[in-house]
């Protein structure tokens, strides 16, 4: 993987049959601007290189300049589509560096607002997925779920998308009359939904075609290339932060963690949609018992965490999400390095595209589960 | 008309006046057929679709035909000109010549040729090469490899529909579309009856060649952006677009004269077979179908929000409303216009039935690869189609020659043929290991 527009891979010389297929930036299914520089051989990929920073944005650069609790909302321009877990982990990253931690209540509102996100967010992955493989009609339900979280978001804290829903050392705002029926509405309807979304695909002879041994990765591929997250999972290697490294609250509920053997497309499938089964169970586990009590710990109005770094990596929607603060005493951190699972996924993309088909390009972009946002930064 | 016009060139006004209606219809028609699509596709997908230009968007084709005629006119820098100006003229007229050989109802049809069908295979199939020298014209990757894969896929599946076309062709006896509704009639029952997998085979072959869902490699969205129609725009694009509603329109009229009994009513026969009984209401039913749509206009006219399409809908109501009465006066004139006119209505109904069945799957299924494509013409439906025709020459056989009552011939030889459909399903499937290890060796 290059960045900017240097041409490595595919300056070296073609063969007599192959040509340079330029996929993206502008492209309807690489997912926002990520650029693929394929070579083909006919319709068979003999080389690809992930081309990046269309989207760059010095998100990294910009934290210098803000006080802690003002990059809090810039955080969530990284992965837009899950934007309550990037705040997450940078509350939560700062609150470690600052020796504090949220109260129980917020601990918990915080860990249902997050799951309903990876809910939202592997709504959306699921959609588009089913959409570059060429079911058109996936997307619209994923859709319609989907806002149903938003609505939660929206009425909890007045955004949808990029929400800054947490604050460094708890919440801002007390739940809303009618929170905990509301998710519990969602959960009792999202049961069959999800089932509905498998019935179109999980048996459908054509989606098993053109999932089932595309983009097979092994787990000590995934090891070695730093992918983690539901591709690592369905490599066969049971790692999920929450359960290794429990953050927020994700010691105090029962859920499994799905892994699948194979590493190919259709597993990364099944894994997610068991994410999804799984995170609508702590959902309903949490909402059954919101402990009461504070919601914002005593923080201060200006933070001055004491000089030290610190990391803090939680279980974002698409793997490992880390953020690597360094303070200097002062009210500006001296440097915050985001490690977005995203960009280290998408390494991976060269490995699984080899030999594959044009056809598997779009499918393999898609189950790895980009946000270019968050690769660019 | 007889004495007006010099009995030399009589015999050729009523095709003339038919192939000028084809030809100013029947691009209305796919515009309607995609506003069809749309809503279809809506109503699959829990939202409404187009709404807003007439009232639920019944001027949304004028629409977007005024937009595509007064769009830019864009050529590529390093296209072939003539050829780039040339490809979709191509593939649009061959689209609209095949309409020459269809009957659209006993009367309508412009030439009853006695090989109607093989003219219009072969003309629909020239049509490919418009795809192919447009997305060869445009120099473009995207472009090229689109026409590359539209002219393999045409090749392997029209021998697979062909052969779909065979099994009832051997019931019917002969190619004339005319004759062909006929033999349907003569022997009591549609041929998709008698030839289910035949129909079935046809059905599938049909999608890929109009490049339709489940099988649009050669447009796939998601992989080429827009395949061999990625360059083009405006004026130009919609003649792809419309060679490709009109090339659907064909397939699907193809399969209603073969399989679906044509323009005959259902229960044509029912009084011959159960003498005594009838179902002649059968023939009130097409004024009902109108009048039961202009009455959901009217309903909805009032609830229009603005007046101009309040105004609008119930214009449509009228058109609706006058149709039905056309059908009702058609029932009350003689014979031979009766059959007309109920003949194209039975017709279109078929075709709009089959053409729904093509939206229902192009939103239920995700799009092939290219080699499960080819996979799937080359080792399942061309043997299923060579074995279903050998079975029913068994069971014509076995009619003729044995004098079995063709119910339980058809009926024992389709058994036979499903059996070897589940095996070449299940034997499909088996040996693909080593396919894959044969394919990358070499």
């Amino acid at each position: 993987m290059t960045n900017g527009h240097t041409t490595e891979v595919t300056t070296t010389v073609l063969g007599a049959d192959e040509i340079i297929l330029n996929m993206g930036p502008q492209h309807p299914s690489t997912h926002g601007v990520l650029r693929v520089k394929l070579k083909l051989d006919g319709e068979r990929v003999v080389d690809s290189e992930c081309i990046i920073g269309y989207l760059h944005r010095g998100v990294e650069k910009i934290a210098e300049h803000r006080s802690y609790q003002q990059f809090a909302p810039y955080v969530d321009r990284m992965d837009y589509v899950a934007a309550v877990s990037n705040g997450l982990g940078y509350c939560e990253a700062v609150e470690k560096l600052l020796g504090t931690e949220a109260p129980p209540r917020a601990k918990v509102v915080r860990t249902i607002l997050t799951e309903l996100q990876r809910i939202a967010s592997h709504l959306l992955w699921l959609g588009t997925h089913a959409l570059d493989i060429g079911a058109l009609t996936p997307v619209f339900y994923c859709f319609r779920e989907r806002e149903e979280i938003l609505k939660v978001f929206e009425k909890y804290c007045g955004a949808r998308l990029t929400t800054h829903a947490f604050r460094i050392g708890g919440l801002q705002y007390e739940t809303y009359d009618g929170f905990e029926e509301d998710v519990k509405r969602f959960c009792h309807d999202f049961e069959h939904r999800v089932d509905e979304y498998e019935t179109l695909l999980t048996e459908n002879r054509i989606w098993v075609g053109r999932t089932k041994g595309v983009g097979v990765i092994s787990a000590e591929d995934c090891i070695a290339l730093g992918v983690t997250g539901p591709v690592l999972r369905a490599s066969g290697l049971k790692w999920d932060l929450r359960k290794a490294m429990p953050y927020a609250a994700y010691d105090q509920y029962e859920f499994e963690i799905p892994t699948r053997p194979t590493g190919d497309t259709y597993d990364r499938y099944i894994v997610r949609m068991e994410e999804m089964r799984q995170s609508r169970r702590i959902c309903l586990q949490a909402v059954e018992n919101i402990p009461s009590g504070p919601i914002l710990g005593k923080v201060g109005k200006v933070l001055k965490p004491p000089p030290g770094e610190v990391y803090h990596s939680i279980e974002a929607p698409k793997g490992e999400l880390g953020y690597y603060i360094v303070s200097d005493g002062t009210t500006q951190p001296y440097r915050v390095r985001v490690r977005p699972p995203s960009f280290i996924n998408l390494q991976a993309f060269r490995k699984m595209a080899q030999g594959a088909l044009v056809a598997d390009v779009v499918a393999i972009i898609g189950t790895i589960d980009i946000v270019l946002g968050e690769v660019d930064r | 008309m007889g004495h007006l016009i010099p009995s030399s060139i009589a015999p050729y006004v009523l095709p003339v006046v038919y192939a000028v209606v084809i030809v100013a219809v029947l691009p209305l028609l796919a515009g309607y057929i995609v506003l069809l699509e749309r809503k279809v596709m809506a109503d699959m997908q829990a939202r409404l679709g187009p709404m807003r230009v007439g009232p639920h968007g019944l001027l949304q084709p004028i629409a977007d035909a005024l937009k595509l005629l007064i769009k830019e006119d864009i050529i590529p820098a390093n296209a072939d000109k003539l050829m780039f100006w040339l490809a979709p003229l191509v593939s649009v007229t061959m689209a609209l010549l095949a309409y020459a050989a269809l009957p659209i109802g006993p009367s309508f049809q412009i030439a009853d040729l006695n090989v109607g069908l093989l003219f219009i295979l072969g003309i629909s199939s020239l049509g490919i090469y418009g795809i192919v020298l447009g997305g060869w014209a445009s120099n473009s990757h995207y472009s090229l490899l689109g026409a590359l894969r539209s002219a393999a896929q045409l090749v392997s599946y029209e021998t697979a529909a062909g052969l779909g076309l065979v099994s009832a062709l051997l019931l019917a006896g002969s190619l004339s579309m005319k004759e062909i509704v006929q033999a349907q009639y003569d022997q009591g029952t549609w041929f998709i009856f008698s030839v289910p997998v035949g129909f079935f085979i046809y059905m599938v072959g049909s999608i890929a060649e109009t490049n339709r869902a489940p099988f649009d490699l050669p447009e796939a969205e998601s992989e080429l952006v827009a395949g061999y129609m990625t360059e083009y725009s405006g004026f130009r694009w919609s003649l792809y677009f419309l060679a490709e509603y009109a090339n659907m329109i064909i397939v699907a009229g193809i399969a209603t004269t073969l399989f679906l009994g044509g323009w005959l009513r259902p229960f044509a026969r029912w009084h011959d077979h159960f003498p005594g009984t009838s179902l002649e209401f059968f023939d009130v039913i097409p004024s009902l179908v109108f009048l039961a749509a202009a009455a959901y206009c009217f309903y909805l006219a009032p609830k229009q929000p603005v007046q101009i399409q309040k105004a609008v809908m119930a214009a449509f109501g009228g058109a609706c409303l006058l149709l039905a009465g056309a059908m009702a006066a058609a029932l009350l004139a003689s014979p031979e216009v009766m059959a007309g006119v109920h003949g194209a209505f039975w017709f279109m109904a078929k075709v709009v039935a089959y053409l729904y069945a093509f939206l229902w799957f192009r939103f239920t299924f995700p799009r092939y690869r290219f080699d499960q494509l080819m996979r799937l013409g080359w080792r399942f439906l061309i043997p299923l189609a060579l074995v279903n025709v050998i079975s029913i020459g068994i069971a014509i056989v076995l009619k003729q020659s044995l004098g079995w009552i063709p119910f339980w011939a058809m009926l024992v030889m389709n058994i036979v043929t499903l059996g070897v459909a589940a095996w070449l399903a299940t034997e499909g499937d088996k040996p693909e290991a080593a396919l894959q290890t044969a394919d990358t060796e070499s």
